[in-house]
Order: structure tokens, then sequence, then C-alpha cells
């Protein structure tokens, strides 16, 4: 503890107390400390600086062969057909990522705000301590699993057998829906956290004023504890976009810019799994799609997520 | 118990149970036996093997036979690809490189040129691309240009009958390989004339296995994958055979793509080990040890083999000069 | 202020909670059906998951299923050992890096950094941004300068271990600031008061505080890296090992892979045995969460 010297005097306007500051081991260690943290932080944008630094140049050499409209633009993605059939147009693959989140948050975003709040507000102790952790394992069910799920089970047996639904053997409906469970366990585990974070004072006034339980959910811890909830949106949203291997075994591999969920689809991440993984020469432009690929895919999110942070803080309300 | 008091009970149990799992004892046993006299024992070290799925079933069993006499060497296969692994391959991470295909003059192998890396190119075995339809459509034969007819880019054939109006009057769903692939390529180049010219609309899998379900689960279903995806589900699928011409068509088995009369279909697979590598015993032996007995490794995964000719061609291959 | 100043700034302030109508008490009721419909639904979906698998691998996973190598020669006696080995060390280095990481960085973003200044509001940004990228990249980015480049350590343990590191880091550091801001400042401000500095604070009385949200984090991240398959190919972990891994620089395999490689081969008996590796890889995943649920049900904080 640092020693404070003490000089005191009394005087009229009472006993004055001088905290002379000398650098002691004390505050020495608290600077390292905050230096060994702030490395720690940074280490996050040297993986940034990495991630892009191993995907910019194949993909500037790749824009060297394909000019930089025909590929955000275009609306034919065809890199592995021969000759007149081969095209680099970005888009269907834009689309098709957007669309499966879409498909995949508006199964996952209801229903997991709904368990966040069962489990925060509504459920007894013991039956929390119970379902959240089971949430928490399945969020850990191999991905893959998910995937023959909704090629082997969801597609035949729930969407064409028991909902009649035309789908084809690879569609997006499948593969969003599934993708939705995937992700609906982050989302209400770090919802359900943000939620029982909010302090018991907060309710409880609200219950004191004569609030129903649903109000006190809907309309006081609900925006308390927005931040968390919002987060845990965004890691949600995150975890859509960037799947690989659930869209690869049930989406289909066909690129698609139309919206008819029966079809299959082709999102970026799957492309760049199922390239990487194939039979494509190095060096060749084909092989170069996956680091262009990767890298607008990376620009995409940066985007979406410096908007979110924005957002995010003007909204944010800070209790206590 | 509460819950409080189970959980780490639990833990503590599972955790136990995967610690004796993992260091508990080695798994010795193997099943068939090599014809081949064992070379050097007390042989160690590691092989790096990687590349072509395809080929992927009998490297493993060549690893798991050779390991048999020589169980001090660790070998590692990888599936990255047969592009892929010649990309680890000419970059020298790897020892050896599965390959479905002669490892391409004019893209990657100056890339190994430039890093040092030398090879020797070693066919293996062989293997096919089969042709199979649903068992509801019943097709006994279809010639090469009947199949382009219907595989070609922009090609708007519905159903079988726009291509020979005896045949069956089904609508074709079709399913095939992902793009990337090297079945892809080589299905395109031997029917299409052309390497990545396809028709674009028809259902495309990373998973040959799924193509199988595919085909099954569609009244008109057709398809086309390696031939050991058909042999394992045979009975699911309808076999077509390919020829020529009407009457020079022959349905893929191990013998008629051992031979060539399977054709344009059949293709040979490698392995390509590097000089580097050779210059190891394990790996010399490792690579002796294959060719030897390409055979019987052949038949333990259900790959198929080289004929006595393909077989002398490789031993001389390997052996060098 | 006047008083009716004070009263009308309070009313800004202020919430208005209406007192419950008939109609409120409708919509509380529709709310709980929809609330119990939601969690019915998500359990019934990831119930069905969970049977399917389940039910095919049951049969499978035998002591020797557990104890063998993978065979390729005799496949109703291929086993797992060596993804089980190789998932377990990869969980462990992955553990052991991502907590202090983490945490550290969670910290210094939410005691220290200035949230006006540039270079924090970049770091912020940037370990959002990264959690939204695709894991494969991670393993391009693994394979260029881990296995490759610069670390150049080979496509072995330790190279697989910091790709996964990295890839459920950023989970791990949103979550972690999440629990760390849920303190509430007046515990920070009393420890302060009573003359502790900064960090005694924050080591004596924010982390243990927090402790709960962080295990949270800690589960998801490592349930996510437990399934990844993607960066594990591309940054070079084997399909078929029949040894374990000796040391952090050897090869290595992962029940991920073993089951990635299993459902795509063209031999049936393998493809049933798929199912088998998936229920192992549940219950490792089960005994970890254990620990840390434990954890976070010892040390959970009610405000």
């Amino acid at each position: 503890m640092a020693e404070p010297r003490l000089a005191a005097s009394s005087g009229a306007q009472g006993v004055r107390v001088d905290l002379a500051r000398t650098p002691t081991a004390r505050s020495r260690f608290e600077g390292g400390i905050r230096v060994a943290l702030f490395a720690a932080a940074a280490l996050s944008v040297v993986v940034t600086l990495l991630i892009v630094g191993s995907l910019l140049f194949e993909t500037i050499e790749f824009l060297g062969e394909v000019p930089v409209g025909d590929y955000l633009f275009g609306t034919k993605w065809s890199p592995t057909f021969a000759g007149e059939q081969q095209s680099f147009g970005v888009l269907p693959l834009v689309w098709g990522t957007i669309y499966l989140t879409l498909i995949a948050l508006a199964v996952a975003v209801p229903l997991g705000l709904l368990c966040a709040v069962y489990l925060s507000e509504y459920a007894p102790t013991r039956v929390r301590k119970v379902v959240k952790p089971v949430l928490e394992v399945l969020a850990g069910v191999p991905t893959i699993v998910f995937g023959y799920f909704a090629l082997t089970f969801f597609t035949p047996d729930v969407l064409q057998g028991a909902l009649g639904i035309g789908v084809g053997v690879f569609n997006g409906l499948s593969a969003g829906i599934i993708m939705g469970l995937l992700v609906l366990p982050t989302i209400a585990s770090v919802a359900e956290d943000a939620m029982s974070a909010v302090p018991a004072s907060l309710r409880e006034g609200a219950f004191g004023l004569g609030a129903s339980k649903l109000q006190v959910s809907l309309r006081i811890v609900f925006p308390a504890a927005l931040s968390g909830i919002v987060a845990a949106l965004i890691l949600g949203a995150s975890r859509a976009i960037g799947e690989t291997v659930l869209v690869l075994v049930a989406g289909g591999q066909t690129p698609n810019l139309g919206v008819n969920p029966t079809e299959s689809y082709q999102t970026m991440a799957a492309f760049i799994a199922a390239q990487a993984r194939g039979d494509i020469p190095t060096g060749s432009v084909e092989f170069l799609t996956i680091f262009a690929v990767g890298f607008t895919l990376f620009a995409m999110t940066l985007l979406l997520n410096a908007l979110s942070i924005r957002l995010v803080r003007r909204y944010r309300q800070v209790y206590e | 118990m509460s819950l409080n008091r189970l959980l780490p009970v639990l833990a503590l149990v599972a955790s136990l149970a995967f610690a004796v799992a993992a260091c508990g004892s080695d798994d010795n046993e193997s099943g068939a036996s090599t014809g081949g006299e064992s070379s050097a024992e007390g042989l160690s070290g590691s092989i790096r093997i990687d590349g072509s799925s395809t080929v992927l079933p009998f490297a493993e069993a060549a690893g798991e036979l050779f390991n048999e006499e020589n169980p001090d060497v660790k070998i590692t296969v990888g599936s990255s690809g047969t592009g892929g692994g010649f990309e680890k391959f000419c970059a020298g991470e790897t020892d050896i490189s599965d390959a479905s295909r002669p490892i391409k003059d004019d893209e990657e192998a100056p890339i190994c040129k430039k890093n040092g890396v030398s090879y020797r190119e070693v066919q293996v075995a062989n293997d096919g691309i089969a042709v199979v339809t649903n068992p509801n459509l019943k097709v006994d034969c279809l010639t090469v240009d009947q199949l382009k007819k219907v595989w070609e880019p922009k090609s708007k054939v519905a159903s079988l009958t726009d291509v020979d109006p005896s045949l069956p009057d089904a609508e074709l769903a079709l399913f095939g390989p992902g793009t990337d692939s090297g079945t892809f390529d080589f299905f395109t180049d031997e029917i299409n004339g052309e390497e990545g010219a396809s028709r674009e609309d028809y259902q495309a899998s990373e998973d040959d296995n799924q193509l199988v379900t595919g085909v099954e689960g569609s009244e008109g279903g057709m398809g086309y994958f390696g031939f050991s995806y058909y042999e394992q589900q045979q009975d699911k699928l309808n076999l077509v055979g390919v020829g020529e011409s009407a009457d020079s068509c022959v349905k893929p088995s191990k013998e008629t793509i051992q031979d060539g009369s399977y054709s344009p279909l059949s293709r040979p697979l490698f392995m390509y080990p590097s000089a580097k590598a050779m210059a190891r015993p394990e790996v010399k032996a490792f690579m002796d040890f294959t060719v030897e007995n390409q055979q019987v490794i052949a038949e333990a995964s259900q790959i198929v083999p080289l004929t006595e000719e393909q077989a002398s061609e490789a031993k001389t291959s390997l052996g060098g000069n | 202020m006047t008083g009716a100043q004070i009263a009308a700034a309070a009313r800004r302030q202020t919430t208005v909670i209406p007192r419950a109508s008939r109609g409120d008490t409708w919509a509380g009721r529709l709310f709980q059906v929809l609330m119990f419909g939601a969690v019915g639904l998500a359990f019934l979906g990831l119930g069905a998951i969970i049977y399917d698998f389940a039910r095919d691998g049951a049969a499978v996973v035998t002591w020797e299923f557990v104890t063998r190598f993978p065979s390729r020669v005799v496949p109703d006696r291929a086993g797992i050992q060596s993804a089980i080995v190789g998932t377990i060390y990869l969980m462990l280095i992955c553990a052991a890096l991502v907590i202090p990481l983490g945490v550290m960085t969670a910290v210094y973003l939410e005691e220290y950094a200035d949230s006006r200044r540039w270079y924090n509001r970049l770091i912020e940004v940037n370990i959002q941004n990264l959690a939204g990228v695709p894991s494969v990249v991670y393993g391009i980015l693994g394979l260029a300068f881990i296995v490759r480049g610069p670390l150049g350590m080979g496509p072995v343990l330790l190279a697989g271990g910091i790709t996964l590191t990295l890839l459920v880091l950023p989970v791990v550091i949103i979550v972690a600031r999440e629990a760390i801001r849920a303190v509430p400042s007046s515990i920070r401000e009393g420890s302060l008061a009573l003359g502790a500095t900064h960090w005694q604070t924050i080591w004596k009385q924010v982390l243990p505080g927090s402790i709960a949200g962080i295990a949270t984090g800690v589960i998801l991240a490592l349930s996510r890296a437990i399934g990844e398959t993607a960066p594990l190919l591309v940054v070079g972990a084997g399909v078929s090992l029949r040894f374990n891994p000796e040391g952090l620089d050897s090869s290595f395999t992962a029940l991920p892979i073993q089951i990635f490689a299993w459902t795509q081969d063209p031999n049936q008996a393998f493809v049933a045995r798929a199912a088998g590796a998936i229920c192992v890889l549940m219950v490792i995943l089960l005994a970890m969460n254990s620990v840390a649920i434990w954890l976070r049900n010892r040390y959970e904080q009610k405000w």
C-alpha cells in the first residue's frame, strides 16, 4: 500500500491532508499491469493485421486478373467452370450469406431471447441451474452434426414429410433454420447472463410500484440489460455469418441470387471451405478466389460491426 | 445428491476415464496379413502423407499394414485434396503426395521446381467414375455422346427421351460433385471435352455419400461420383454402362477399370514421394512395401489394384535408375 | 433548482409504469405461453439432434472403440484413441491460452481504456469483427503465420491449439467484458474509497464478482473450439493417425476431423462409426462444461 505522507494541519476549515505522490513499488506495479493488459488487448489488432496480411496480397493478385467491377457487382459466381461459363461476380455469395443469416436470426433471436427471459425472470433456480448448462452443452455440438441433421432428417422428414414443402435435397430453408438452432444457445446464454446481472433493486422497485411481472421483464430488465443483449445478438449473428460446415453439408453448393428458400444456396464461408479442400492448382485464379472472398467477407463484417457498436453506444444505459 | 455436488464428481469421473483411455493400452491388432517379406525391422521415424481423398483409403491401409512390421514408424495421413496436397508437397511440408491425377506441368510442377522439391511419380492403383441412376430409372447403357448431351454446358435435357426416345421418360434430377473437386474436373474433361465445362443446374455436394442419397431419393435421379461410392451402396443404385458406342458399353467393375476396358472414365491413382524423403530409410521402406504389396493393400481398402504390367512399371519408377 | 424544476427533471428520467390493466394480464399470459413455447421448441429441436446421433452412435461406443486406433483394414475395429487424445490436448492448450489473454483484454477494455481514444475504439471494433470471421479464415491465418511464416512450427499440435485460441478469443473477450461491466460501480467505488489501488480493486473485487460470466464465456468458447473442423484441416491436422501426439510438436488429429472424414467415406461402416465418435465428443464436452459450470455456480453473484 502506498504510504501517504500525512501533513496535517488544522485550521478553520478542518483538517487538511496532503497525500504526496512518490513512485512506489506499488505504483510501478500498477503501471506494469496496465502495460501488460494493453499488450493483451493489442494482440487482437495484431491478429486482424495478420488476417488482412494473409488475405490481402492474394486478393490484390486476384483483382489483377479479374476487374473489380466484375467481381463486386457481377451476378454470376462460377469460378471453376471453364471458358465462357467462368464468371467471378461475388454477389450471389454475398446474398447467400446474408439470406441464410437472416433466416437463422429469425429463428434464433425470438426463441433465444424468450428463453433468456424465461431463465432469468421466471424460472425457479433449480430449473435454471439445469437448463442453462444443457443449453451451453448444446452450443458445443459440432456443426457437422447440425449439418447432417438438416440434410438427413429435417429436410426429408420435417420439411418435405410433415410440412409438405417442396424443397430440394439441399435447400436454404433447412440450412437457415438449423443454423438458427445452432446459434440459439449462444444468444440465450449470453442474453440470460446480462439479464441476471441486472440488480435486484431495480426489479423490486418496479414491483413495489405495482408493475406486473411482464412489465418488469420487458420494460425494466430488458432495457437495463440491453448492452449485454445486443452483445448476444451480435455474437449470434457473427457465428451465423461465419458458419461453414453446416452450409457446406446442407445448403448445397450452388450460388444463388434468388429469394426462394427451397433452392440451394452457397455462402462465402462455405465456398472458401469447399474451395480450400478441393482440387484447385495453387496460384491459379480459381485458387485466388479463396483469398478474395475471404477478404470480402472480412470487410463486410467489419462494416457491420462498426455500425452496430455505434448503435449500442448510443442506447446503452448505465445503472447504478 | 444436489446438482452442485454431482457436477464436479461427473467431471472428475469423465476426466479419469479419458486419462485412462489416453494412457491406456495401445491397439496392436490388425486384420489382414501381407504377402511380402518384412524388410528392415526396428525402423523408426515419421512419414507425412497428404493429398487426394480418393487415394486416402489406400494410403491409410498401406500405413496400417506397414505398421504391423514397423510399429515405430509414425505415419500421418491427410486429406487436403489433390491440389492442396501438391501445395503442401511443393512447400516441403509433406513427404508423399497422394493424387488422383498427374501433377500439373504448367501450374504445380514449376512451384516444386522452384522450391527444390524433386519427386517420383508412382502409379499405385486405379479408379473409375460411376454413372448411376435411381433404380426406377432403368438405363443400361449411355454412350459418351449421350452423356455429353445431358451434361454439357447450357444443356436443356430434362429427360433421357430428349437424348434417345427409346430411353425411359422420367424428369431428371441431376446430382454431381462440387465444381472444385477432381472428380468434376475429370468427368467434364472426358465427357464434355473441356475441364470445367458443364451444365450448371445440377445439385452439387462436397460429400459423395450425399449424392448417393440424392440419387436414391429422387425418382429421376442421375449422378456421377467415384466408383467406390457406388460399390459400397450398390443395392440402392442402378449402374449405367458407358462406352463410345451403343455396342461397346461397359459397366465399371474392378476388372474393367483395371484393364482399362471401362473407358473413358477410368483414371490412375498416384503417390509422389519426394527425393528428399526417399533418402530416409523409413520412407523408402514404406514406398517399397506399398508397391510390393499393392494388391493386398488395394483389396483391404476396396480400391482397384494395378495390373501386373502397371505394377512392374511402378517398381521401376520407384526404384529409379 | 426549484421544486418544479426538480420534478420536471425527474419526470424526464423516469419510466412511467402504468398500473396493470386487464389487457396487461392477458398480455402477460400470452407472453408466458410464448415463452414456454420458445423454450419447448428450442429443446425439441436440440433434443431431436441429440437423439439422432445418440441412437446411431450408442451401439458403436465401446471400450475398444475408445481405446483403439483408426483402422482402414478392419473397419469394425476402428477406434478413436488418437482423436480423443488430440482433442483433449487441443482443449488444454486452448484453455491455457484463451483464459489469460481473454480476461486480460476484457479487463483492459473495461477498466483502463478510455473509450474516446481512437486506438481503444479500434481494438473494440476489431474484437467484435474477429468474432464473425469464418473459422476457415483462421485456418488460413494459422497456415500462413504459425505453420509457415514467422513462427514456422509446422503442422503440429501447438499450431492447431494456437489457431483455435485465436478463433475463440473474441468470444471470451466479449462475454468477459459484459461480466465485468455488470459489476456495479458501487463495489468499485467502495473499494477505492477504502484505499485499494485500481489493480487491487480489480483483482479482489471485480474479477471475483465476474467469474460467473467469464466462466460462461470460456464455456462457449471451448464448446465452439472442440467442434471445429475446417481450420484444423487447413492447418494440417492428419485424418488418420495410429499414434497419440507425443508433444506440442507432433502431428495430430482431432475428433471433429475423424468424424468429418468418416462421414464422407464410401465405406458405410465408417459412416456408422462417425455417430459413435460424435457421442464421445459430446461426453468430453460435457465433462469440460461441468467443471466450468461448477465454478460458475459456486461463484455466482446476485447483486
